[in-house]
């Protein structure tokens, strides 16, 4: 019975252990029905993002028609490339001058809040920094060794990781990360950066799935739908049960 | 009025002459005489109809946008999620429906180790139940094959592996399945005509002939009791009551309960935490990265922890299947003349209960990366899942039991 009680509890702890084989510290706290977050996300991400990464499957007229912004405003503000209004959000760069350029192409960003979830997302924009060993010169603690340079890193800043060299239960050495030490200051606060990183986030977890906006605004009907027919049919059933005894 | 019920007689005797639609409907509906102390287990027969209708119609309608394409599939599918009207909805109708179905499934044998409906003389009903939950299992594999994601392409590679356990002709099976060295756009193309046509088409056959040989013998109850043993002077069993009104009426109420928490999972929370729909399948099939944990969909987790459990593949292969194929054999090992766990004693109750304990572990540790103390642990339980038939032939035999009410009581 003991042997029982300890691998039961043994499989609690290392169920709480595998949650965190990669390294997410952050919560992202995004509100998809923020129309003003995504607005500025969706700024962040042609701004910054789509020089190297496409959202193929998303499309400007239904990123505008979402988000409350004008074909107007779109095709001057967010529209960067010769793309028309209905057109998706694609980029020139080919994934084979991708892998040439950078070792490896930048995903396709569509669907990725689905594939990574966002805590993972918004660690990973915050967690960039300076490694001369990197051939771009960074390095990312949530995706170490990442091909990606950090390209926000005038707004928060260059930074460096402090390490410290542990040994674990079984006597092997690694290095454990322990803080940052800023080198330079961004043009931002923490404050400031961790909001715009948040609206970026926010926009890409809207964009892995449009409907969700809409889905979430049915629910309630739906629900409240199905209830009073659900209360209906046992009223019903009730009713015809009364002669079965 | 008169002269429309006329009119109807006259259709309907027009009709019958030539094809018994009244007859059906009586010896099927309005005078199949079921037990009439039916409870919650019993809804769950009715609910995997809606579902396979669900899964059909939502299925013809994806059909609509898809194409089978190894270079479009992944593609295909977030068009249906955006640029198809409605397409979000048809399509997590479809995959909640999946899940559903196993869950609805699993409940629905539960209830038949509960009650022993698997027993004489409701084996054919077993059997044919069971061969329907085969044609599902394949059917849902190959399902899920077709968004094209990364985990459907590792699933898909992993699963038809299993075939190159088969003795002399493994390699030469496995090439025949994929219809190719590896998987590909080939594979993509005969998973989806088995998807979309002949298992379809198999299951709902299968569906007709559980439910004929159900009709045949009667439906069991939680009493356990034969209600055909006492009929009145009209040869109407006295405990039964007809399905239709009583239990059409009585299942629509559990069809309002079952879609306030499927459509709640449809509309608020579709992927269910990456249960029911993956994270890593919303990365594109990629022959070159390895998911960093391949497992499939929790209702498989089961029998994947069990092939896992097994240090060699071969035999894991077969232990895999043997826990399939002793189910088969389950009205025949048990020997108990009593059906109901109502008048069964403590031992079985309790065994049936870890039964069931350590079904749900094993589909919990298939999801896990296979640690050495998980390892052990599905060693524990596949021991325990096999030792449970074992037990339960040799228990049954003079198994001490409560007696059993001759009707039903309350």
């Amino acid at each position: 019975m003991k042997k029982i009680v300890l691998m039961l509890l043994s499989l609690v702890a290392t169920a709480a252990w595998s949650a965190g084989d990669s390294f997410v510290n952050e919560k992202a706290h995004n509100n998809i029905r923020s129309m003003d977050s995504l607005r500025r996300g969706a700024q962040t991400f042609v701004n910054y993002c789509m020089g190297c990464h496409s959202m193929n499957f998303q499309r400007y007229n239904r990123v505008a028609k979402d988000l409350g912004i004008t074909e107007e405003e779109m095709m001057d503000s967010l529209v960067l490339t010769d793309a028309r209004f209905t057109d998706k959000m694609e980029i020139v760069m080919t994934k084979e001058q991708g892998d040439q350029w950078f070792g490896k192409a930048g995903p396709d960003l569509s669907v990725i809040a689905k594939a990574r979830g966002v805590d993972w997302l918004f660690s990973y924009l915050m967690n960039f920094y300076q490694d001369d060993k990197q051939a771009n010169g960074w390095n990312n603690l949530t995706l170490p060794n990442a091909a990606m340079p950090h390209v926000l890193w005038e707004m928060q800043g260059v930074r460096k990781a402090h390490f410290e060299e542990v040994t674990d239960e079984k006597g092997a050495k690694h290095k454990e990360f322990k803080s940052f030490d800023q080198v330079t200051e961004g043009t931002m606060t923490d404050t400031e950066y961790r909001d715009l990183v948040r609206d970026l986030v926010n926009f890409l977890d809207y964009s892995s799935e449009p409907a969700r906006l809409i889905r979430l605004s049915y629910a309630p009907w739906v629900l409240l739908f199905v209830s009073v027919f659900t209360f209906l049919a046992y009223l019903l059933k009730a009713n015809y049960f009364r002669d079965v005894h | 009025m008169n002269s429309i019920t006329n009119n109807e007689k006259g259709l309907m005797a027009w009709i019958n002459k030539r094809l018994p639609v009244t007859q059906f409907v009586k010896d099927h509906l309005t005078e199949y005489y079921a037990p009439k102390n039916f409870n919650f287990w019993y809804f769950f027969g009715s609910l995997a109809l809606l579902v396979l209708v669900n899964q059909i119609l939502t299925g013809i309608w994806l059909t609509m946008h898809y194409k089978p394409d190894g270079a479009q599939a992944f593609g295909m599918v977030e068009y249906i999620m955006r640029d198809v009207p409605w397409g979000w909805l048809i399509r997590y109708l479809h995959s909640t429906g999946a899940s559903a179905f196993f869950v609805v499934i699993y409940l629905h044998m539960f209830r038949g180790l509960l009650y022993g409906s698997y027993k004489n003389p409701r084996e054919m009903v077993w059997i044919f139940g069971m061969i329907i939950y085969l044609a599902l299992m394949a059917e849902a594999f190959m399902g899920y094959v077709l968004p094209w994601g990364n985990m459907s392409y590792w699933g898909a590679k992993v699963i038809t592996q299993l075939f190159g356990a088969v003795p002399f002709v493994g390699d030469a099976l496995v090439e025949w399945v994929r219809g190719d060295y590896l998987i590909s756009d080939a594979t993509l193309n005969r998973f989806f005509a088995l998807h979309v046509v002949a298992l379809p088409l198999a299951i709902v056959a299968l569906v007709v002939l559980h439910i004929a040989a159900l009709h045949t013998v009667g439906s069991n109850n939680p009493e356990g009791v034969d209600i055909k043993k006492h009929k009145d002077e009209s040869g109407k069993p006295l405990d039964g009551i007809p399905f239709h009104p009583y239990y059409t009426v009585k299942d629509i109420f559990g069809v309002g309960c079952f879609l306030l928490i499927f459509l709640f999972i449809v509309f608020v929370k579709p992927d269910f935490g990456g249960l029911f729909l993956e994270h890593d399948n919303y990365v594109p099939a990629d022959p070159s990265v390895t998911p960093a944990l391949i497992k499939p969909v929790w209702y498989f987790t089961p029998f994947y922890a069990m092939l896992r459990a097994v240090p060699d593949l071969q035999m894991g292969a077969l232990v895999m299947l043997l826990a399939i194929v002793v189910l088969f054999f389950l009205p025949w090992l048990d020997r108990s003349p009593v059906k109901s766990i109502r008048y069964r004693r403590w031992p079985f109750k309790v065994a049936l209960g870890l039964f069931a304990v350590s079904f749900c572990f094993l589909g919990w540790l298939g999801m896990q990366a296979a640690t050495e103390t998980y390892k052990m642990m599905a060693q524990l339980f596949t021991v325990y899942y096999f030792g449970f038939f074992i037990w339960l032939f040799l228990y049954s035999r003079n198994e001490k039991y409560h007696q059993v009410p001759e009707r039903i009581e309350h």
